[in-house]
C-alpha cells in the first residue's frame, strides 16, 4: 500500500447458495469493501457456495434482485483469484462449464484476459486457509 | 501458524463440522460452540468423525453452551477439551487466524 502499511490476506469463504438467504451478496459487498482498503483479496466456494458461480442465473421471477453479474465485476477491483473445490461441484453434479466465465484482465501481459476462476481440490482448499491473515464467512 | 475453526451448527441439521473437519491442517484448533456443541455428546454419530479429527488436531467444546442443552462433563466424548468463555479467548488468542464454519 502507498501509505507503508502492511497488506493482509484476506479470503472469503463462502459456503451457501445465493437467494435463499442473505450470505451470498453480504459476502460480496464485504470483497468490494476489502477491495477498496486495497488488500490481497481472494475468494474460496465451497459445498453450497459453488451455485454462487452459475451461470445463466436470471432472479427476476423471484422479485429478487439478480447479483451474479457482480462477480464478472471483480476483476475490475483486482479480486483475481475465486477458488472453487472441485469436491464440492462434483457432489453437485456439477463442472466448471456450469460456472460464468469469470475473467481478468493481466495489466502485465498485455491486458490478456485470464480466467479467474480456479478449480482447487479438498487438500488445496485446507493448504489456502492455512495461508491467510483474516478469514470471512458467509 | 496453527488456525482456530469454531463450527456454530448441529452436525445433525448442517454440514458445517463436516466440512470444518474436511478442510483441517495438522496442529489446528476445532472449538465447538452453539448447537456445535451437540456434536460432541457420547454415544452420538458423530463421535467417530470427531475421534478421526482428534489425530491432527485438538478438539474443544464451549461448557456454557454444553450445560445451556443438558449436556453435564461426564456426557461428553473423551479426548474432547471443554473450555468456558476465557479459554475460547485465549484460544483465538493462541492461533494465528480464525476459521468460522456457519
Amino acid at each position: 500500500m502507498s501509505d507503508g502499511q502492511t497488506k493482509k490476506k484476506f479470503f472469503y469463504l463462502n459456503r451457501k447458495a445465493p437467494y435463499g438467504t442473505i450470505y451470498a451478496l453480504e459476502s460480496l459487498e464485504v470483497v468490494l469493501i476489502g477491495a477498496a482498503f486495497e488488500q490481497e483479496v481472494s475468494l474460496g466456494f465451497i459445498d453450497d457456495g459453488v451455485f454462487q458461480l452459475m451461470n445463466n442465473q436470471d432472479a427476476a421471477g423471484t422479485g429478487m434482485k439478480g447479483f451474479s453479474k457482480i462477480y464478472r465485476a471483480l476483476g475490475d477491483y483486482e479480486v483475481r483469484k475465486l477458488y472453487v473445490e472441485k469436491e464440492s461441484l462434483e457432489t453437485r453434479g456439477l463442472s466448471v462449464d456450469d460456472l460464468m466465465p469469470i475473467t481478468y484482465e493481466d495489466e502485465d501481459e498485455d491486458y490478456a484476459e485470464k480466467p479467474s476462476i480456479v478449480v482447487v481440490d479438498k487438500a488445496e482448499m485446507a493448504k489456502l486457509i492455512a495461508d491467510q491473515d483474516v478469514i470471512m464467512s458467509f | 501458524m496453527s488456525t482456530l475453526h469454531t463450527v456454530n451448527k448441529s452436525p445433525y441439521e448442517r454440514n458445517a463440522m463436516t466440512s470444518c473437519l474436511g478442510h483441517v491442517s495438522a496442529g489446528d484448533l476445532v472449538l465447538l460452540i452453539e448447537d456445535g456443541v451437540l456434536a460432541a455428546r457420547k454415544g452420538g454419530s458423530f463421535a467417530q468423525a470427531l475421534n478421526a479429527a482428534k489425530g491432527a488436531c485438538k478438539i474443544y467444546v464451549l461448557a456454557p453452551d454444553l450445560a445451556a442443552r443438558g449436556i453435564g462433563a461426564g456426557d461428553v466424548l473423551e479426548g474432547v477439551e471443554t473450555v468456558d468463555y476465557g479459554g475460547f479467548v485465549d484460544l483465538a488468542a493462541s492461533a494465528t487466524r480464525v476459521c468460522a464454519w456457519l
